[in-house]
């Protein structure tokens, strides 16, 4: 079949396009039509379908989103924000951070190792995108039940495909989370975060300004990797059967991005470029368009000088492909030679595809014939937008009604700690980070099982960063405004207790379908949410992902939304670590426990019970208690901090006896079992040499936050008076052996 | 004894970086007439009694290979 040119189109307006096999509706096709003047030819279709479908358009989500921008507070640390790559936060006059959390979930599903590997590959290129070098990176990541038979094909494919991609990097994975819950049962979550590292004056951008400006596109060669809703277009082209040959899985190639990190590096460097994007999702399509929109410009591209990993490739096979480890330059003239000679270094192909044009049209070719010519913002900006219906879910009053709090409470508490700590979502996660590598760069302060990852970031003044994953489902499915609230409150509690200051905010934001009203509605709550939390908390959201769809059949995952903050810390040598490491220290509770067990690990573990109202957050204790922490690891204070969330201080307890085999002597109140595994927010459990208790006191009056001796650490057991006493091995057989059973 | 032979291939359009490191080393070795390189695995299937290749097909399908993102052929061996 010959190809759909622009001269065609215009001569046969009526020929039947598949636009609602490639998910348009048929008000969008026909805004389509009016856009171009014509009906759209099969590339620019399929281009269209790409750039408005969900995942790149956003176009449930922004109405919601826009509340990042408007409640953000002022920031002079914010460089870049939404709307850009990722987001870019200004450390000191010199040094800027960048970092982005991403969504993998549906490739993960279907093909768990490269699914999950090329999530980590997409990510980094977002950081590369911006001008930094990539330093590390951390998985959120979800699966259904835990001795479900599906979760034990999929984890262990997710986990090593992300070992694999980001070892082979040799970048350092310093935190994340694996959670398990039925309701990602068909659906897991494999969500990505990168951080980078940039001099202040190499910050990139993917403007393609200049006409005359020549476009090159660097890295792997392109093949039919990812073309997904597209092979409805193919399948018209080929015959039956064809579909076999187009999967939507793609697969990476970790040592090429490796390449491609150095010479990018190398290109930014020596200032050889004038604009660059990475190749994500929709590929060419994105690239070409949100470049030549971003600057107001236009482009010509030969699109037949892209080299093709199969030669029968047609053009839009080749504008959707998703094949990975691939950048988009925009290089002035007499840059060029240098730009191919650096590729030519680093053995990576480089391709000039185009050049810039001041005529507002992306004009593409194939071999002479004209077979796109569209403007490119109504591609990148003016997508179809929707403020979609919003329902409460018709469960949530039962729901909320139904307390966690009301159900029978233990009698034997040694035996319920030994339970809980042994559950998949509280046990040892040891079985998964140690596929990972931790440490490679040197620069590694912490990593899990810590709070937070602290990656050193200036090897002479011993400047740090500190990065937090953090999200709770079953807060959010029995409250998605206040368990938005709550995820954030844990991700800047964790990185404050390391002593660092929170400075900045990335989400990725799981859902099921938009076009179900309950989960739109729990969608557009957690939005709100993220955004007056971070908006009392005084730090912005700089940046994120939202992924819809997340569902199995009718039935969506619980709203899922993952917050990573970021945190500065002056001097790494200064951070606190989780465990204790002293015989006879003080142990203090910094915060109130209420009784809060709705939502909690116990209610689900014991009673398989969700029901009832999130814990209650108050970002102003939490304020107090970053301020304090950072405080205290100023002073040094302190000699381990760990905050408590799920499972309470009985999980905290156990943890950090467990990091490095020092026991603990503890007394709590009168209601033992509220005080061990109530999940109430906003507290803190620390390890204070005896000496310093004066001056640890002194400085806690000046923040009026509640304060309760707890014990001491020591020994070789856990003790809680009047209630058990459990030895550190037993503890630690009942913690770690979990996982190892499960998945070998 | 019957031998049946599982050939496992990467999909065509499946990248294979294995096979293209190998494709980029050969000139190296004064190769320089080798266009491609794709590397897959062959499985040897004994079968105690005749050869069965519907039972081979289907063990093929479930464990040696990942149909998501490879093709195989099975055959008996002569």
């Amino acid at each position: 079949m010959s190809i759909d040119t622009v001269e065609r189109a215009e001569s046969t307006p009526d020929e039947l396009q598949p636009f609602a096999e490639l998910g348009l509706k048929e008000d969008e096709y026909e805004r389509i039509c009016q856009i171009l003047g014509r009906r759209p030819t099969q590339s620019e279709l399929a281009m269209y379908s790409i750039m408005w479908s969900e995942h790149c358009s956003y176009k449930s989500s922004k109405i919601h989103l826009k509340q990042f921008g408007e409640k953000a507070p002022p920031s002079d640390r914010m460089l870049a924000g939404i709307g850009e790559n990722a987001g870019v936060i200004a450390v000191n006059d010199k040094l800027a951070v960048t970092f982005k959390v991403e969504s993998h979930n549906h490739p993960s599903f279907v093909e768990p190792h490269q699914g999950a590997a090329t999530g980590v590959g997409g990510i980094v290129r977002d950081i590369l995108a911006m001008g930094a070098r990539p330093v590390a990176v951390m998985d959120p990541l979800r699966f259904g039940a835990a001795d479900h038979p599906d979760t034990a094909r999929v984890l262990p494919g997710v986990v090593g495909g992300i070992g694999g991609y980001g070892n082979c990097l040799g970048l350092p994975n310093i935190g994340g989370e694996v959670v398990f819950d039925p309701s990602y049962q068909g659906n897991p979550l494999v969500n990505a975060l990168c951080v980078g590292v940039l001099p202040v004056d190499r910050l990139q951008n993917k403007a393609a300004t200049g006409p005359g400006n020549i476009v090159v596109l660097m890295g792997a060669k392109t093949g039919r990797d990812g073309i997904g809703g597209v092979s409805v277009l193919a399948s018209a082209t080929f015959d039956e059967g064809s579909e076999q040959r187009r999967p939507s899985v793609q697969v990476g190639d970790p040592f090429i991005e490796k390449l491609l990190i150095e010479s990018c590096l190398e290109l930014y460097e020596n200032k050889l470029i004038v604009g660059v994007q990475d190749l994500g999702g929709a590929g060419l399509t994105c690239a070409l368009t949100e470049t030549a929109a971003a600057a107001g410009t236009g482009m010509d591209v030969q699109l037949e000088k892209v080299h093709l990993r199969e030669a029968s490739m047609e053009p839009h096979e080749v504008l959707a492909s998703e094949s990975q480890e691939r950048m988009l330059f925009i290089v002035e003239p007499s840059n060029l030679d240098a730009v191919l000679n650096v590729a030519s270094i680093w053995g990576v192909i480089a391709t000039p595809i185009g050049v810039v044009t001041n005529t507002g049209r992306v004009r593409i070719t194939w071999h002479g014939e004209t077979v796109v010519d569209v403007p490119p913002g109504s591609l990148a900006d003016d997508g179809p937008i929707y403020a979609r219906p919003l329902r409460e879910p018709a469960d949530l009053i039962l729901l909320q009604a139904d307390r966690a709090e009301t159900l029978p409470r233990p009698t034997d508490l040694r035996e319920t700690l030994l339970t809980l700590v042994a559950s998949p979502n509280l046990c040892d996660k040891t079985w998964v980070t140690e596929q990972y590598d931790r440490y490679v760069l040197g620069n590694t302060i912490l990593a899990q099982p810590e709070d937070s990852g602290i990656i050193r970031i200036d090897e002479e003044t011993g400047l740090g960063i500190a990065l937090s994953v953090d999200g709770n489902s079953r807060y959010t499915r029995l409250d998605p405004y206040d368990g938005a609230r709550l995820a954030l409150a844990e991700a800047f509690r964790n990185v404050a207790v390391t002593g660092a200051e929170p400075v900045a905010v990335t989400d990725c934001l799981n859902f099921g379908s938009p076009e179900d009203p309950a989960v739109m509605w729990q969608f557009a709550e957690a939005v709100r949410g993220l955004a007056d939390g971070c908006q009392e908390l005084g730090i912005p959201v700089t940046g994120g992902n939202v992924s819809f769809y997340n569902q199995t059949g009718a039935t969506a995952i619980h709203p899922t939304p993952i917050v990573g903050v970021l945190g500065i810390i002056d001097d790494v040598a200064k951070r606190i670590p989780m465990g204790f490491s002293h015989d006879g220290d003080l142990l203090f509770l910094l915060g109130e426990t209420a009784n809060e067990f709705s939502g909690s690990e116990w209610a689900w573990v014991t009673h398989q019970h969700l029901g009832g109202r999130p814990p209650k957050v108050d970002f102003g204790r939490e304020q107090a208690l970053a301020g304090f922490m950072a405080r205290t690891a100023e002073l040094g204070l302190v000699r381990s901090a760990h905050d408590l969330s799920e499972g309470g201080l009985a999980q905290a307890l156990t943890e950090s006896c467990l990091r490095k085999g020092i026991g603990a002597n503890v007394t709590v109140g009168e209601d033992a079992f509220v005080a061990l595994f109530s999940e109430s927010a906003s507290r803190v459990l620390v390890a204070v040499p005896i000496g310093l208790r004066q001056a640890f006191e002194a400085v806690v009056a000046e923040q009026e936050i509640p304060l309760t001796l707890l014990g001491t650490t020591g020994g070789t057991s856990l003790v809680v008076k009047d209630q058990f006493e459990i030895p550190l091995d037993e503890l630690r057989t009942a913690w770690s052996s979990t996982l190892p059973k499960l998945f070998g | 004894m019957a031998r049946v032979v599982v050939d496992v291939m990467l999909k065509p359009e499946i990248l294979d970086p294995q096979g293209q490191a190998v494709a980029n080393a050969l000139p190296r070795l004064g190769v320089s007439d080798v266009a491609s390189v794709r590397i897959g695995r062959r499985v040897e299937i004994e079968f105690e009694g005749e050869a069965d290749l519907e039972r081979a097909r289907e063990i093929a399908d479930k464990l040696l290979a990942n149909p998501v993102i490879e093709n195989f052929q099975v055959k008996v061996e002569s």
